[in-house]
């Protein structure tokens, strides 16, 4: 693999996670707890989706084929997504996307602060932009855990659930391939090292005053980095994908 | 102290000088309660709105008419809050008003519950709902309870975004392949006449039209601004190239108005009353929201007190 395709790669990951969360998000529209909070979420979905559309250009401009966001996004079956399982898994009661949310927001937004200094100027500079928005989503989903965490008996049982659920599909985060050794030799991507750390201790710190306990399970699922997805990952494209490939002609 | 006549005298009075009513003003009880009745009424057609709409959020055909469409519902949304509190300014709880539209006792517009089936209705909505309820909206910022008129002077800005936007949709489909140009047709045919009967019954059997108009609640009647919509409207069709669903639409030059064709005001009052296509599917939605998400509306109250008891004890 060289600098070039594994920086495509790269872009494809980001910008993947951000489109398929940001989708996740959007099906909750119209059906969250209370108004507010579904205006909170269409917001964070519409800020994924933003981001994603930025990632895919770019990917576009760096593959120099003429692929637009809307190839990247409409045009690839289930192999040829980046992103990571936990954005693809279904979204639960409220509590399990307010988890999922808080577990990747807090892996992306250490991942952005270092891209903002990537070597990449275009990487550098969609991770600047993005990282105001991403700190959003993460005090946001931060505040919701511990405030369900250690709300009632109820709210608590909840929140460990999805906890205990979704512990498995974290690991997937901080497991460097070729990819993401490539980019970091080049200065381009981030050391995931260095944020598997940081992780680790905002999560507890968070966790705790959530009351919740991290679970005992160090093993971890993987694989959506490489295209190898989960179930719900073809239902995802199936309806995403509905319109451009039932009439491939047609201008939207 | 000011006899009960007096004080309506004195209300009505001020109506006429077109001078705003303010929630501690004084009010005859029927205005408040019509003011209730009407803004929870639009209020909850806010968010029962975001249903129909919502259904193609993740089947949209393009990541920007995504975005386009989500910034759209959450629009929706806001207009929800800001008509609930415009509501409580009334002395009503929020809370209580949607128990009121989850049991079937208030009323929304009948137009959602009416199902999208294609692409093409996210245009047609955005063009004729969002459409015929700024023909409605522009009058309502006139209107003479305060909190009513800014809240929608707020609403009104956003809708005329929404109308252009589901006009470019339509425009896109009716310039584009026969399937899509097939699609548009079909979906100006199924909400043309909806979208008509959102200005509600004509004149002569709209029973709260006439105190409205004295209270300037409303400003125009139901039938002008019906007459105006349409009159807007089928220039916009003709660009489209598409067809209204009305043998009988055609310009009066003496009344300066297309005439147009009678309204099947039997299937307005089935829908009303609960026989639409998605009556019971869109209350359950919202029931279902609701219900499923007492939980964590109950947990954020623990979770404040507990908070709130902390700080007093420290
Ligand atoms: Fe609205
Ligand atoms: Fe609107």
């Amino acid at each position: 693999m060289n600098i070039q395709e594994a920086l495509l790669e790269y872009c494809l990951r980001l910008g993947d996670n951000s489109l398929i969360i940001g989708h996740r998000m959007s099906e909750w529209c119209g059906h969250g707890p209370i108004l507010e909070q579904d205006i909170a979420l269409i917001n964070i979905a519409l800020d994924h989706i933003g981001q994603a559309r930025n990632w895919l250009t770019l990917a576009g401009e760096l593959e120099g084929m003429g692929r637009t966001e809307d190839d990247f996004a409409y045009k690839r079956d289930a192999h040829q997504f980046r992103n990571l399982l936990i954005t693809e898994l279904p979204n639960g009661n409220w509590g399990d996307t307010i988890m999922r949310c808080f577990l990747f927001d807090t892996f992306n937004f250490y991942l952005h602060q270092i891209l903002q200094h990537s070597k990449h100027d275009g990487i550098a500079a969609i991770a600047e932009k993005s990282l105001k928005e991403i700190n959003y989503h993460l005090k946001y989903s931060s505040e919701w855990v511990i405030r369900l965490g250690d709300g009632t008996d109820v709210s608590h049982k909840k929140m460990q659930n999805a906890l205990d659920d979704l512990w498995m599909f974290t690991g997937e985060m901080f497991e460097a391939d070729e990819v993401d050794n490539l980019m970091l030799e080049e200065s381009i991507g981030a050391d995931l090292q260095q944020i598997k750390e940081a992780w680790n201790d905002y999560v507890r710190e968070v966790l705790e005053e959530a009351t919740l306990k991290i679970p005992e399970n160090n093993w971890f699922q993987k694989g959506g980095k490489q295209g190898r997805h989960t179930e719900y990952m073809g239902y995802i494209l199936a309806e995403m994908q509905f319109l451009p490939r039932a009439y491939p002609d047609a201008v939207w | 102290m000011l006899s009960n006549e007096e004080l309506e005298k004195e209300f009505q009075a001020k109506i006429d000088a077109e001078i705003k009513i303010e929630p501690k003003d004084w009010m005859p009880e029927a205005y408040r309660k019509t003011l209730i009745r009407q803004i929870s009424q639009h209020a909850h057609s806010e968010v029962v709105g975001m249903l129909p709409e919502g259904n193609w959020i993740t089947r949209a055909p393009s990541l920007r008419s995504k975005v386009i469409l989500l910034a759209k519902v959450q629009d929706e949304a806001g207009h929800g809050l800001y008509l609930y509190s415009a509501a409580e300014t009334l002395g009503v709880d929020r809370e209580d008003l949607i128990e009121e539209l989850h049991t079937g006792k208030a009323k929304y517009s009948s137009i959602f519950n009416y199902p999208t089936l294609t692409w093409a209705d996210i245009g047609a909505i955005g063009w004729l709902v969002d459409g015929a309820a700024i023909a409605n909206q522009v009058m309502l910022c006139r209107t003479s309870y305060g909190p009513y008129a800014r809240a929608m002077v707020r609403i009104c800005k956003e809708e005329s975004f929404h109308q252009r936007q589901g006009y470019e949709i339509m425009l896109k489909m009716a310039k584009g392949t026969p399937e899509q140009k097939q699609m548009a047709q079909d979906a100006l045919n199924r909400w043309w006449w909806p979208s008509l009967m959102m200005f509600g019954p004509p004149d002569d059997k709209s029973i709260h039209s006439a105190q409205s108009l004295k209270w300037k609640i409303k400003r125009q009647t139901n039938d002008e601004l019906r007459q105006e919509f349409i009159d807007k409207t089928v220039k916009q069709a003709e660009y489209l190239g598409l067809t209204i669903p009305d043998p009988h639409l055609k310009w009066n030059e003496e009344r300066q108005h297309y005439d147009f064709g009678p309204i099947n005001w039997e299937e307005f009052y089935q829908v009303i009353n609960g026989n639409g296509p998605c009556n019971r599917q869109r209350l359950k939605a919202r029931i279902k929201a609701h219900e499923e998400g007492a939980w964590v509306r109950e947990a954020a109250i623990a979770y404040a007190e507990k908070k709130q008891a902390k700080k007093t004890a420290a």
